[in-house]
């Protein structure tokens, strides 16, 4: 977003400080530097590793993989369990494509959460901080991809979805489910780096990729990012995403809070006043049934 | 009907006050009548609910699932609950700042009404939230999430909840007998309903401005970079439907608290209202309109979803807006209240519509609100309708204050007072 302008429109105002606070919070990205996940579609072999793994990591119920569940398409994420790979049958074979939170560059989540308990750290993960959440769930409402997940059978709730295993990400570690990943279907690394190596690919394997890094500019692009060999129609992904981060949308109506705020009660003021003078002039006219009640 | 005595007839210390207050604290009027046994056993139904919704989470007593957080009680309490308050920052406006004194004798009423709304509406926020002990986060200061949208209305809520009591608060001293009180208040009506306009503005459309980042989830005939302004528009004539609409039936339950001269200027007040929302339903229309033909909504006009939105463009709103129009020209009160009534309902279920119905309309398992949402939704209409009631028969709302606080008006209106009756 165009901060700058947001910035120029709201200081002729006179309220460059307080806009200038919401205009920056609303549509800061995440630095160049943060890092991110990249998911190459073409070597998961839906083994569910990652599943457990992740379920150790975050003191959840472990899924069994012995099952045919992993064949289920669409089967979401939860509150129970942050990241699930889906089976699609493809034009090219069976693909498995494994779902988490995004971690976009811009989240709608944090811009939408009224306590901060949602935040973008400066290393890329989103994470959510249970000291600050009040549990109006507008994260979920706002979310393009639904990853924020609520407890719903509990009296103490939580918001659940990855967090890149943030603890580990600042040290520069991969979370557990890209260091166990046995395939190498998953890489951690500086968003930037990701991007390089995902062109690499493509351009060095012709045909066996589309050439489409989802997570490059959708909602502004994302921590996660995905390579197909198919494309991502068929694997259930929110194609419809336009480039614009989802904050902007309201970034409109947020700059004119200011305007509104300082303008209005002036101009009724103003209001007031002049009717009132009028209306002592012609009082003896007034001929309202009751004006004391 | 048992007539309390007013304050002054009590002896003026703190024992006489107490006295009057355990006094003004018993029931008037019958005990068993059939509004009274449905909504008692409403708020029981609804106590024990939320014994089980605060023991075992949300999910134990809602629908509410993670594709769908927000259900009725967001959806219905709180969005369609707010815009029909809206009748509060309207004739205040029309009164303290246009002074037009016509509508001076429904001022207080509305307030009250607006008031009560607010706090029992955006209470039922706080049965909502998963983490209600964080509910003051965003307003002590050690998290402001200044980019939400959601902390602009929940500040403007707080705040305009303080306005509104402060705009009613001469009543309570008037009933209380504190004239000193209640000079000081009336100084602060004017600013009071100058910040509330204010913040009513933001916030009412703010609530709209909640949907914008739902994008791919609203229905697109729904969905528009507008729904702020709309939602803004929508309230002034919501509001001034529910005013027409409330009044109708505390004119009928209330009768014996209007003062005459109340009871008399009512008609002429109904139908002033009518012609206000009709012409603001037009102004809505017309924005609607132009929404619709820039956001080439053509394309996706087609299906049930497109005649769901005739349904309620022209038989919630073009309807009404005709009807009330014509009736107020032509004085047809009935034509008026019942058009007043298609008003109320065509704004319940375009934020309905917004929040809950065209919310994921892709989704075969769309939610459903479970019949408890439902009975708590009532519980808390019937909390705050006993409220009302318990307000409107002790302190000066629908009839005239004690001499000593008319005697308090501002010179000029008093004059005119004088003019009028000499007239």
């Amino acid at each position: 977003m165009d901060r700058r302008h947001c910035l120029k429109v709201l200081g002729g105002a006179g309220l460059a400080s307080l806009a200038g606070a919401r205009c920056a919070d609303a549509s800061a990205g995440a630095p160049s530097d943060s890092v991110g996940v990249l998911v190459d579609l073409t070597r998961c072999k839906g083994c569910r590793r990652c599943e457990q793994v992740c379920a150790h990591a975050n003191g959840l119920a472990v899924p069994p993989i012995t099952s045919d569940e992993k064949l289920e398409t669409k089967k979401p994420t939860s509150d129970k369990q942050l990241t699930v790979v889906n089976s699609y049958q493809t034009t090219k074979g069976l693909v498995h494509v494994k779902r988490q939170c995004l971690h976009c560059q811009t989240p709608a989540c944090t811009s939408a959460c009224l306590t901060k308990a949602m935040l973008k750290t400066k290393e890329g993960p989103v994470v959510w901080r249970a000291s600050k959440c009040m549990g109006c769930r507008y994260c979920m409402l706002s979310c393009p991809f639904d990853m924020p997940k609520f407890e719903y059978d509990s009296p103490v709730p939580r918001i659940m979805k990855c967090r890149m295993c943030w603890e580990r990400a600042s040290q520069n570690q991969p979370p557990v489910c890209v260091e166990f990943c046995p395939h190498d279907a998953l890489a951690f690394g500086p968003r930037e780096a990701l991007l390089e190596t995902a062109r690499e690919r493509i351009y060095g394997a012709p045909g066996e990729y589309v050439t489409h890094i989802f997570g490059e500019r959708e909602a502004g692009g994302t921590g996660f990012l995905y390579l197909s060999p198919v494309p991502f129609e068929e694997l259930g992904f929110p194609t419809q995403l336009d480039e614009v981060p989802v904050p902007e949308h309201t970034l409109g109506f947020l700059s004119s809070v200011p305007v509104v705020d300082t303008l209005w009660p002036a101009f009724l003021l103003g209001l007031y006043l002049a009717t009132r003078r009028s209306k002592s002039k012609h009082s003896a006219d007034d001929n309202g049934p009751s004006h004391e009640a | 009907m048992t007539t309390s005595l007013p304050i002054s007839d009590y002896s003026p210390n703190a024992r006489g006050t107490m006295r009057f207050l355990l006094c003004e604290l018993r029931p008037k009027g019958r005990i068993l009548t059939p509004f009274n046994v449905i909504s008692v056993a409403l708020m029981l139904a609804t106590a024990v609910i939320l014994y089980f919704r605060f023991t075992r989470g949300i999910g134990s007593v809602t629908n509410l699932n993670q594709e769908y957080p927000w259900g009725i009680w967001i959806g219905f309490d709180v969005v369609s609950g707010v815009a029909l308050a809206g009748g509060a920052y309207v004739i205040t406006f029309m009164v303290y700042i246009l002074h037009l004194e016509k509508y001076h004798p429904i001022v207080r009423v509305t307030v009250l009404n607006g008031f009560l709304a607010y706090v029992f509406y955006a209470g039922a926020l706080l049965l909502d939230l998963g983490r209600p002990w964080n509910v003051i986060n965003p307003i002590i200061g050690n998290s402001f999430g200044v980019s939400s949208v959601l902390f602009l209305v929940a500040w403007h809520f707080a705040l305009y909840m303080t306005a509104l009591f402060m705009e009613f608060s001469p009543a309570i001293a008037e009933w209380l007998g504190w004239r000193g009180i209640h000079r000081l208040l009336r100084m602060l009506t004017v600013g009071a309903v100058i910040l509330g306009i204010t913040l009513s503005t933001l916030h009412q459309a703010g609530l709209g401005a909640l949907f914008l980042m739902a994008k791919t989830k609203i229905h697109p005939l729904w969905y528009s970079e507008s729904i702020p302004v709309m939602f803004f528009v929508s309230s002034i004539f919501a509001g001034l439907a529910m005013v027409i609409f409330e009044g109708t039936i505390s004119h009928r339950v209330f009768h014996h608290r209007l003062s005459p001269e109340n009871a008399r200027a009512h008609d002429a007040i109904v139908f002033g209202l009518a012609r206000i929302a009709a012409g603001v339903m037009f102004v809505y229309l017309f924005l609607e309109i132009g929404k619709f033909v820039h956001g080439r909504k053509w394309e996706v006009f087609t299906g049930g979803w497109a005649t769901w939105y005739l349904v309620e463009m022209l038989g919630l709103v073009v309807a009404p807006m005709i009807l009330l129009l014509v009736g107020s020209v032509k004085r047809w009160g009935g034509v008026v209240r019942a058009a007043a009534l298609l008003t109320v309902l065509g704004v319940i279920v375009n934020r309905l519509n917004i929040s809950v119905i065209a919310f994921r309309w892709f989704d075969p398992n769309h939610y459903v609100p479970s019949w408890m949402e439902v009975v708590v939704t009532a519980g808390v209409l019937s909390a705050e309708i006993w409220t009302l009631r318990w307000i409107i028969l002790r302190m000066p709302v629908l009839g005239e204050s004690p001499a000593w606080a008319r005697h308090e008006e501002e010179p000029e209106t008093h004059q005119a007072g004088g003019a009028t009756r000499v007239a």
